[in-house]
C-alpha cells in the first residue's frame, strides 16, 4: 500500500529525514518509535503534505501512485489519513457541517453523488454508537474549547467517518489519561481490517499495549535504525533509547 | 509562496460578476452642482415648495461644511461639479403595474437576482427597487396596504404622505450632521419609504435593491423607516453597480424612527463594484445611516455585510433616547484587492437602562485596509447604560492591515461598558488540518470566514445569510496559497 525509498526531506534547508525506508502493506499496524527529535512528526507531515517540508530525494508509492505529487487534500481524498498531534480550533465552523464536506469531497473525488442528509445521519450515529462518541461535540465548533482528550476522540472520530486506507497516528495517545486512551485504542482496533493499514507514531509503549502492532521501528536521527516485531517496543520501553544510540554511534563514520 | 502568488493573481484577474451595464434610454441631467440642478431636480420629481427649501438650506450647508480629516484612507479629490445628480429610466412617470416598467430594465434586475415577478409570486418578500435615481417598482404594495403599512419610493411617500415625510425628514441625520449628509439632502434623488402603523408586525421582508447604471452618476437615495408604538418591521437592502474604470459616488442618509415598544431591524449587504486589482475605479461609498429609538422598549438593529465599493465610509449608529431601548450593530466588512473599509457604530445611550451591543469583525486580504472605529457615549441620565463591544479582525496574507479605534465616553457613573478586541491571521495550521480532510484551500478559506462571521451571518433572515456567505466566499476567493 506504502512504499517509502530512500526519503530525504527538509525544512528551511535544514536535514530532517536523511533516507527512510517503510514498507507498509495492507492488513498492516506499524509503530513508529524514537526519541524527541528524531523525525517521526516530521515523517508524518511529510507524508500528509505539510507545505514546510521539503522533499530533497527518494520516493513515495500510495498504492501505485506518486504520493509526493500530490497536493494535500488529494493525498487525503486517495485515502491517507492523519491524525494530528495537536488538532487545531477552527471557531464557528460546525463540526457535522464539517464533516459531512470532508466526506462529500472525498465522494466527489471518487466520481460519487453528494450523500442525502438521512443517509449522512445515518452514518454519523453508527459511527458515534462504534466510537462511543459524545454527540454534544457533534453540534459545536470543530475542536473550539474542547479539552485535548476531546480533540483526539474528535481525530478518530474523523478518521471513522472518512474510512482511510492508511491512518497515519501522530503521537495521538499523548496528553490522553487512561480512559480515553482505553476509548480511543478500542476504536482504533474497531477500524482495523483486512484492506487498510496504520502507521501510529509514539513515544510510549503503553499506546502498544491497547493496539498492538505487527512492527515497531526505531526512528532516530531521520532514519530508521532498526525494525522489529512488538517485542522490540518491550525491549525499549525497558532500555531506553540510549543502547540504541551508542549501537549507531559505533556504525556511523565520523562526519 | 509561489502558489499563493498564483493564486493571488487569478483574483486579481477576476471579473466582478454584476459589472453588466444596462442600455437603456436615460434622462440625464448635465453634471455640476449648483442652485439650477437643485431645483430641476425637484421640479422633475414635482415636490412641494417646502421641500424645495429643505432642499436649498441643505445646499448651503453643503458649501460651507468642510471634509472630514479624521479618517484613517486618504480622502479621494472628489470633482462634485463632474456628477451627474439626476439619473432616470427615460419615458417613465410612474407605474401602476410591472408590465408597464421597461422588459430591459427587468432584465437587469432579473440578472442581479431579484426577478421582481417571481418575487412578487414567490417569495414573500417585498421588494423596491431603485436603478439610478428612480425607483422602479414596488411589489406586494397592495397586500401590505391592506394593514396599513405604507411601502413606496420615497418621491411617493412625499407626494402621498408629505406629513410624515415633513415631520422626520432630517430629524435623525441633520442636514448640517456631515458635508455628504448635506449633499444628500440637497440632491437626494429618489429611495424607500416605510411606515408601519401601531401594533403592526410586517408579515413579510421589506426590501429594496439599489443599482447605479449610468456613467458618471452619483446615487443619493435617502431612506426613512417609522415604526409606530409597538410595530416590528424588517428591512433588507442590496446594492451593485456596473464596472466603471472612473470611481463614481454613492451617498446616502437612512433614517430609522422607533416609537415606544417598536423594533426595526435593518439588514445590508453592499455589493457595489469594488474596483480592480490596482484600485482602478469603484464606488465611494460615503453613507449616513442612523436610526433613534425614539420610545421606551424600543430597539433598532443595524445588520451589515461589506463586500463591495473602493472606500465604505459609514457607522450605523443608534441613538437610545427611550428608556430601556436597545441598540445593536453586527458587522461584516471585508476589504480585498486595494479596498478600504471605515467603518463601525455609534452607540448614543440617554435614556435609563439603555443597552447597546456591537459585534464588528474585519476581514483584510490582499491589500485591503479595514478599520472598524466606534463610539459608544453615555449620557449623565442613562443610568445603568449597558454596552458591550466586540471587535475582531482577520487577515489573509501579509500585505493587508486592520485598525481599530474604539472611543469611549461616559457621563454616568452606574454605566457599564466593556470592549474585547482580537485580531488573528488564518494559520496555515487551520488550512492544512482542513486540506487533510480532502478539502481544498479556496473551500477551506471559506469555512474558516464563514465560521469566523457566523455571529453576524446568523442575524441575516435566511435568504440574505445564502447570498452573503456567496459574497463573501466570492471576494475572498485565492486570497490564501
Amino acid at each position: 500500500m506504502l512504499n517509502i525509498k530512500n526519503l530525504h526531506a527538509a525544512v528551511e534547508g535544514n536535514a530532517i529525514l536523511k533516507g527512510i525506508n517503510l514498507n507498509v502493506k495492507a492488513g498492516e499496524v506499524h509503530a513508529i518509535m524514537g526519541p524527541n527529535g528524531s523525525g517521526k512528526s516530521s515523517l508524518a507531515s511529510v507524508l500528509a503534505g505539510r507545505e514546510a517540508y521539503e522533499v530533497t530525494e527518494g520516493s513515495v508509492d500510495f498504492d501505485g501512485k506518486d504520493l509526493l505529487d500530490m497536493s494535500p487534500e488529494v493525498r487525503a481524498r486517495e485515502g491517507l489519513f492523519l491524525a494530528f498531534q495537536y488538532p487545531v480550533e477552527i471557531p464557528g465552523v460546525s463540526n457535522i457541517n464539517f464533516l459531512k464536506t470532508a466526506v462529500n469531497e472525498v465522494r466527489a473525488y471518487h466520481g460519487q453523488p453528494p450523500m442525502q442528509a438521512k443517509a449522512f445521519l445515518d452514518m454519523l450515529k453508527s459511527k458515534q454508537k462504534l466510537m462511543e462518541f459524545d454527540a454534544n461535540l457533534m453540534n459545536r465548533s470543530l475542536n473550539e474549547g474542547f479539552s485535548g482528550g476531546e480533540k483526539k476522540r474528535n481525530d478518530i472520530f474523523q478518521m471513522a467517518m472518512l474510512e482511510p486506507k492508511l491512518a497515519i497516528m501522530d503521537e495521538t495517545d499523548s496528553g490522553l489519561d487512561i480512559d480515553a486512551l482505553r476509548i480511543v485504542s478500542a476504536g482504533v482496533n474497531k477500524l482495523r481490517g483486512k484492506d487498510n493499514a496504520f502507521i501510529i507514531i509514539t513515544h510510549y509503549q503503553r499506546l502498544l499495549e491497547y493496539i498492538v502492532p505487527d512492527f515497531v521501528h526505531v526512528l532516530y536521527n531521520g532514519r530508521i535504525v532498526k525494525s522489529g516485531t512488538k517485542e522490540l517496543a518491550l525491549e525499549l520501553e525497558e532500555k531506553g533509547y540510549d543502547w540504541l544510540k551508542e549501537d549507531i554511534r559505533l556504525e556511523e563514520p565520523v562526519q | 509562496m509561489s502558489a499563493e502568488q498564483d493564486i493571488l493573481q487569478e483574483l486579481a484577474g477576476r471579473d466582478y460578476e454584476f459589472g453588466f451595464e444596462t442600455q437603456i434610454e436615460m434622462d440625464i441631467a448635465p453634471p455640476g452642482l449648483n442652485e439650477d440642478i437643485i431645483r430641476f431636480i425637484s421640479a422633475k420629481k414635482q415636490e412641494p415648495e417646502w421641500l424645495l427649501e429643505w432642499r436649498l438650506k441643505g445646499f448651503q450647508l453643503f458649501q460651507k461644511l468642510s471634509m472630514p480629516t479624521w479618517q484613517n484612507f486618504k480622502l479621494p479629490e472628489v470633482d462634485f461639479q463632474g456628477v451627474s445628480y439626476y439619473a432616470a429610466p427615460k419615458n417613465q412617470v410612474k407605474y401602476n403595474s410591472l408590465d408597464e416598467v421597461d422588459p430591459e430594465l427587468l432584465a437587469t434586475f432579473a440578472k442581479l437576482g431579484i426577478p421582481l415577478e417571481e418575487q412578487k409570486m414567490l417569495s414573500g418578500v417585498a421588494v423596491d427597487a431603485v436603478f439610478d435615481s428612480i425607483s422602479v417598482a414596488t411589489t406586494f404594495k397592495a397586500q401590505l396596504h391592506e394593514l396599513g403599512i405604507i411601502f413606496c419610493s420615497f418621491g411617493e411617500a412625499v407626494q402621498e404622505h408629505p406629513e410624515l415625510v415633513k415631520k422626520y425628514l432630517g430629524s435623525v441625520v441633520p442636514q448640517a450632521d456631515n458635508i455628504y449628509a448635506a449633499l444628500n439632502s440637497a440632491v437626494f434623488s429618489d429611495g424607500s419609504f416605510v411606515y408601519i402603523p401601531k401594533g403592526v408586525r410586517c408579515p413579510m421582508e421589506l426590501s429594496t435593491y439599489f443599482r447605479i447604471n449610468a456613467k458618471n452618476t452619483g446615487q443619493f437615495e435617502r431612506t426613512l423607516i417609522i415604526a409606530d408604538e409597538g410595530s416590528y418591521v424588517s428591512y433588507l437592502e442590496g446594492c451593485t453597480a456596473p464596472m466603471r474604470d472612473e470611481n463614481q459616488l454613492h451617498a446616502a442618509v437612512v433614517e430609522l424612527i422607533a416609537l415606544d415598544d417598536s423594533e426595526i431591524k435593518y439588514s445590508t449587504v453592499q455589493n457595489w463594484y469594488p474596483g480592480d486589482a490596482d484600485g482602478k475605479g469603484g464606488i465611494y461609498n460615503f453613507v449616513t445611516k442612523r436610526g433613534i429609538c425614539k420610545g421606551k422598549n424600543s430597539k433598532i438593529s443595524w445588520t451589515q455585510v461589506e463586500t463591495g465599493s473602493a472606500i465604505t465610509w459609514k457607522y450605523p449608529g443608534v441613538i437610545l433616547q427611550g428608556d430601556n431601548s436597545i441598540g445593536e450593530f453586527y458587522s461584516v466588512a471585508v476589504t480585498s484587492k486595494r479596498q478600504v473599509a471605515d467603518t463601525g457604530t455609534k452607540m448614543v445611550h440617554i435614556g435609563k437602562n439603555t443597552k447597546s451591543r456591537i459585534i464588528s469583525k474585519g476581514i483584510s486580504a490582499i491589500h485591503g485596509q479595514n478599520t472598524y472605529r466606534g463610539l459608544v457615549k453615555v449620557g449623565p441620565n442613562a443610568t445603568n447604560a449597558r454596552n458591550f463591544t466586540q471587535c475582531d479582525s482577520l487577515l489573509i496574507g501579509d500585505r493587508c492591515g486592520a485598525h481599530t479605534f474604539p472611543y469611549i465616553e461616559s457621563k454616568n457613573n452606574t454605566a457599564m461598558v466593556e470592549h474585547e478586541a482580537t485580531t488573528s491571521k488564518i494559520g496555515e495550521d487551520q488550512v492544512f488540518y482542513l486540506n487533510q480532510r480532502g478539502i481544498d484551500n479556496e473551500q477551506a478559506v471559506n469555512m474558516i470566514v464563514n465560521g469566523y462571521a457566523k455571529e453576524v451571518l446568523n442575524q441575516l433572515p435566511m435568504e440574505f445569510a445564502v447570498e452573503a456567505q456567496k459574497l463573501l466566499s466570492i471576494t475572498l476567493e485565492g486570497s490564501v496559497g
